[in-house]
């Protein structure tokens, strides 16, 4: 798999790579680069590597924000574009493609591609349309020393996780031992979609936007997460990921479904308890209702070239940002646990290995389909009825198609 | 009121039951902000106590960190490391300069108002409020690519004027009901004795106005002050005001420690308004000019 | 004043306001009235690190063709308006008559996005506009009754829930009302309850969301009501007082007539912000319980993809439903309007 692939040549790389360290080296000589992009500490190391490039003739600079999804398609629309790249996911890619402002990168990565691993290039209807530079995925984050205590095995399916958390509430250890971030909104609509995928459902019938959530997975996906919710703390439709790493934090969960990329950083904060410090342990995702495919979905984050620039400064933008995720900054110890790097040269840190573990076991990446991101809302509008006991998982389902119907309509989707 | 004649002065029950209020509106209102205060010397695990709420007035996690029950990592970190004076100086530009023209052009338009008799001047009046009435998110997002076109978007200028324009029609309001209540007496004699409209303004209107203009100043203060939606949306990264930078050391993950950053620099942010709530204390206690009458 | 005169004083902030405020009403208007083209989507394989997939995408040149013929899309007239997200005209029809009685019309109707939302925001501003406003008349008089040298100090700490910028203020009170806070600890003291959670229960979120909004706008009533205390004509007050009016008279015949025009100012204003309640419902996270059209909007504009005309559609509503709010109060300016012109 890819990222054993990079393990491998891990080594290899860093060796080669100490050559490139330091100074301008690859840098632009000159142009205008300009970038948005959300602002966990992963992207601000790229964007600074970016910046790094700034000179007397390359103008460089960032715009890291949690808006930046409400800023880049405008900013990338007027021509020319006021960003020449734009950081974004595989679930955000879709917005900047349904607008077609970014550009095929094919000629930029032939010319300049050296370096960056096959595996890194987003490749849509066979053009380049993305780098990537690091993966993610919500997996199992547990308490060994509780999970012993009531003499259980690591969970590696959803129903283990529920045998568990029954043992550890008989046990008196705990009240609620399941954490989740189950926050109504999208939080809500991403632990769905981890469910759903997880007991063989698929959003959409083949090959069109009409929506097939209100099917058998879909009722047995709503029914696994009431089950959970059970064990959850009564608050949990308030919970996002930060509100559940914080129960994690205070020793009060044990069984959590958490992203790989806050994995690393849960129990180095100011003041947690000895105990949890020590019982802190990372699994791969769960199966869930006899399914093959893991219940969680994988995510890549990456940088694109705005399409309405000229080439010149299209051409500094791709060396800039070449230049940003190059595999020294491999070098540095607190950049490698920022996050589970894409990038030539990365050693796993012993935090990345639940992300691994969702990409060996063929977990599905999160669809990179122009009619998700309306899905999404309506799943996280809708649901919460449900998750309340005001409506059964049938009219629930029923809503979010009928919600998201109306919203394709408008879209021209259907 | 309080300067009332000894005939006024009020008896006990009631100036016991006045002193009861106010001290319980006192800790409804401030309870939170002291809780704030004192919680920005703690770590977040204090601060955020799920454990034991007792914790965040102990601060167990903090002593345990730092060996101190106190910590001013918070303040250092927004201070120092992420140089939030920088914000604090934009953020004073953008108030400096929304307070100063909204009220500007909002004494301008709100005395029109007041003045003129016409039935469009209702109509105006309403034509404002109900502009008032679209979402700021709406208008935020339609501006966007209109300022990406024009190379308007990022700059602390453009946030000023779209803060001005946003907020005139609540300036406009609010003066044109103060205005009402200054006599037109006034201006009228004033014109009488051979003086232009503008010139009765300057001369007559303007020495009255102040209590209105400096409560209707610090509303339009509060609000390019705490204003999120505009100064979030329009100003890029080195721009940035307080309150966006302050949304920006949460982030969407809240990074470990950046928390306490944000609530420093919460704390911090509402010191300045400690001192310029004292300083105008007089002019809005102070009271219209003589014989100030109904509205 | 004369026409023109008016027009020199009034030309600034009207400059301001059309450019930024009626124009973008226009474009609001016009989008609500046109959606995107219908998506020309092809079969692809989409690669990546995770290995390749066939998935569906756009066609751009077929679309973009589309596009060029006509930018601003496809012109629907009033059908967004009348869909499932806003006023559902389809879908309550259909509940009517699928029914058997009221209440399950009711139950119905709840469960279509736009009437539960507008069943919260009504409660929401029905219940805080006049309770802020009794809150702040009340700390209005208080707050003047007392000692100079204290009155600044107060004004200050009144200001307290305004101030504190609300991103981090409703984290603190989202973290306080948390069945582990410390008001969440107090509450299920006095309670005698200790599994009372507020974040659980709709009608206790519901509570806790309106009493922050009396709690945060308060000292905007407060402020605007001091001020006017101030121009209370002290002549009128000492006559009322030779006559023999008790305190509450005082208050009742000359105080209160006194501050009517700003008691309409703030009602209309609150009216209006309460309508439009946003911050308190991000804040404590509560869009498990109660929606409102601006919950709507954010969640359109900030999506994955955005609903730029569904958006606009409600923006559109929430102006329509602000002057209706408005409208018996609107009626009762027009009147002392007339009255006074004359």
């Amino acid at each position: 798999m890819f990222l054993k692939k990079i393990a491998l040549a891990g080594a290899v790389a860093m060796l080669g790579s100490t050559a490139l360290a330091g100074g301008h080296a690859g840098c632009p000589t000159e142009g205008r680069v300009s970038i948005v992009g959300n602002e966990f500490p992963a992207i601000q190391t790229v964007g600074a590597g970016a910046m790094g490039c700034a000179g007397d003739a390359v103008e460089v600079s960032t715009n890291l924000t949690a808006d930046h999804q409400t800023i880049n398609v405008p900013g990338m629309q007027g021509n020319p574009a006021e960003y020449t790249s734009a950081i974004i996911a595989n679930s955000s890619i879709v917005a900047l493609m349904n607008e077609d402002v970014i550009r095929p990168l094919d000629d930029l990565v032939a010319k300049h591609g050296d370096g960056i691993q096959p595996n890194q290039l987003i490749t849509i209807n066979g053009q380049v349309m993305a780098v990537a530079f690091m993966a993610n995925a919500q997996h199992l984050v547990y308490r060994a020393d509780v999970l012993e205590a009531v003499g259980k095995d690591v969970p590696t399916t959803y129903e283990e996780m529920l045998e568990a958390a029954e043992a550890i509430r008989a046990a008196g250890i705990m009240e609620n031992p399941v954490g989740g971030a189950y926050a109504a909104g999208w939080n809500l609509a991403q632990e769905f979609n981890n469910m759903f995928l997880g007991m063989g459902g698929s959003h959409f019938k083949a090959g069109s936007a009409e929506p097939s959530i209100n099917t058998e997975a879909g009722v047995k996906a709503l029914e696994m997460m009431k089950a959970l919710s059970e064990y959850m703390n009564p608050d949990f439709l308030t919970h996002d990921s930060n509100a559940t790493n914080a129960e994690y934090r205070a020793g009060n969960t044990a069984l959590m479904n958490m992203w790989g990329s806050r994995a690393a950083t849960l129990v180095t904060a100011e003041g947690v308890p000895q105990e949890v410090i020590d019982g802190f342990a990372i699994a791969g995702p769960m199966t869930v209702g006899g399914g093959d495919t893991p219940a969680t979905t994988l995510w890549w984050d990456g940088w694109t070239i705005a399409k309405n620039i000229s080439d010149a400064d299209a051409e500094a933008t791709f060396l800039a940002m070449k230049k940003a995720i190059d595999p020294a900054i491999m070098a540095d110890e607190e950049t490698r646990t920022q996050a589970v790097w894409l990038i030539d040269g990365y050693e796993p840190t012993p935090a990345a290995t639940g992300v691994f573990a969702a990409a060996q076991a063929g977990s599905i990446p999160y669809p990179m389909l122009p009619f998700m991101g309306l899905m999404h809302t309506a799943l996280g509008n809708e649901l919460a009825d449900f998750m309340q006991g005001n409506e059964s998982a049938e009219q629930a389902l029923a809503d979010v198609e009928a919600a998201y119907i109306a919203a394709a309509k408008e879209q021209g989707f259907l | 009121m309080s300067t009332a004649s000894a005939a006024q002065r009020r008896p006990l029950p009631l100036q016991i039951g006045l002193w009861i209020f106010v001290a319980i509106w006192f800790v409804l209102a401030a309870f939170p902000f002291f809780w704030t205060l004192w919680g920005s010397f703690k770590v977040e695990l204090d601060f955020f106590s799920i454990a034991d709420w007792t914790n965040a007035l102990t601060g167990a996690n903090t002593q345990n960190t730092y060996g101190s029950p106190f910590t001013l990592r918070g303040y250092e970190g927004a201070f120092v490391e992420n140089e939030f004076w920088r914000n604090s100086i934009n953020t004073f530009l953008v108030c400096l300069f929304v307070v100063t023209t909204s009220l500007t052009i909002g004494t301008l338009g709100g005395y029109a108002l007041s003045r003129s008799g016409y039935k469009y001047v209702f109509w105006l009046l309403i034509i404002a409020l109900m502009f008032r009435a679209l979402p700021q998110i709406t208008l935020v997002s339609g501006y966007l690519p209109v300022f990406f076109d024009w190379n308007l978007w990022g700059f602390l200028p453009t946030a000023i004027i779209v803060l001005v324009a946003i907020n005139q029609p609540f300036t406009l309001w609010m003066l044109h009901s103060f205005f009402e209540s200054i006599p037109k007496d006034l201006d009228e004699a004033a014109k009488v004795d051979g003086c232009t409209q503008f010139q009765a303004f300057r001369h007559v209107i303007i020495p009255v106005m102040w209590p209105g203009v400096i409560t209707t100043g610090l509303f339009s203060f509060l609000l390019a002050y705490n204003d999120f939606v505009v100064t979030a949306l329009i100003l890029n990264e080195g721009n940035r005001t307080m309150v966006p930078q302050i949304a920006a050391f949460l982030g969407t993950t809240y990074t470990e420690g950046n928390v306490m950053f944000a609530v420093a620099a919460v704390v911090s942010a509402t010191a300045p308004l400690f001192v310029l709530v004292m300083f105008f204390q007089r002019q809005i206690v102070s009271g219209l000019t003589a014989g100030a009458v109904k509205g | 004043m004369k026409h023109r005169t008016f027009f020199w004083f009034f030309l600034p902030t009207a400059a301001a306001m059309l450019l930024f405020i009626a124009f973008p009403i226009v474009s609001v208007v016009t989008q609500s009235l046109f959606t995107p083209h219908e998506a020309v989507l092809i079969e692809v394989e989409n690669c990546g690190p995770f290995g390749c997939t066939t998935e569906t995408s756009i066609d751009q040149e077929a679309t973009a063709s589309l596009r060029e013929s006509s930018p601003l899309g496809r012109f629907v007239g009033l059908s967004i308006y009348f869909d499932r997200g806003h006023l559902a005209f389809a879908e309550v029809g259909e509940a009517w008559r699928n029914s058997s009685g009221l209440s399950s019309f009711f139950s119905n109707l709840m469960n279509l996005p736009f009437y539960s939302a507008l069943a919260f925001t009504l409660t929401y501003t029905f219940v805080c506009t006049p309770a802020l406003i009794a809150l702040g008349f009340a700390i209005a008089v208080a707050v003047n009754s007392l000692h100079q040298r204290l009155k600044g100090l107060m004004i200050f700490f009144s200001l307290l829930p305004m101030i504190v910028t609300p991103l981090i203020g409703s984290l603190i009170l989202f973290w306080m009302v948390d069945s582990r806070g410390v008001l969440g600890n107090f509450l299920s003291w006095i309670t005698a309850d200790p599994d009372l959670s507020v974040k659980a229960s709709t009608p206790l979120m519901w509570i806790c969301l309106i009493v922050y909004g009396i709690w945060s706008s308060a000292p905007f009533a407060f402020v605007v009501f001091y001020a006017g205390l101030q121009t209370v004509p002290q002549d009128t007050l000492e006559s009322a007082q030779i006559d023999g009016a008790t305190r509450w008279q005082q208050i009742r015949f000359v105080i209160i007539p006194h501050l009517a025009p700003l008691v309409t100012f703030v009602a209309l204003i609150q009216l209006m912000d309460n309508f439009r309640v946003l911050e308190p419902i991000l804040g404590f996270q509560a869009q498990a319980h109660a929606q409102s059209l601006s919950t709507f909007i954010l969640s359109d504009l900030s999506g994955e993809t955005r609903q730029l005309s569904s958006a606009a559609t409600t923006s559109v509503l929430t102006i329509l439903g602000v002057a209706i709010l408005l409208s018996p109060v609107l009626v009762r300016t027009w009147r002392d309007f007339n009255e006074k012109s004359h």
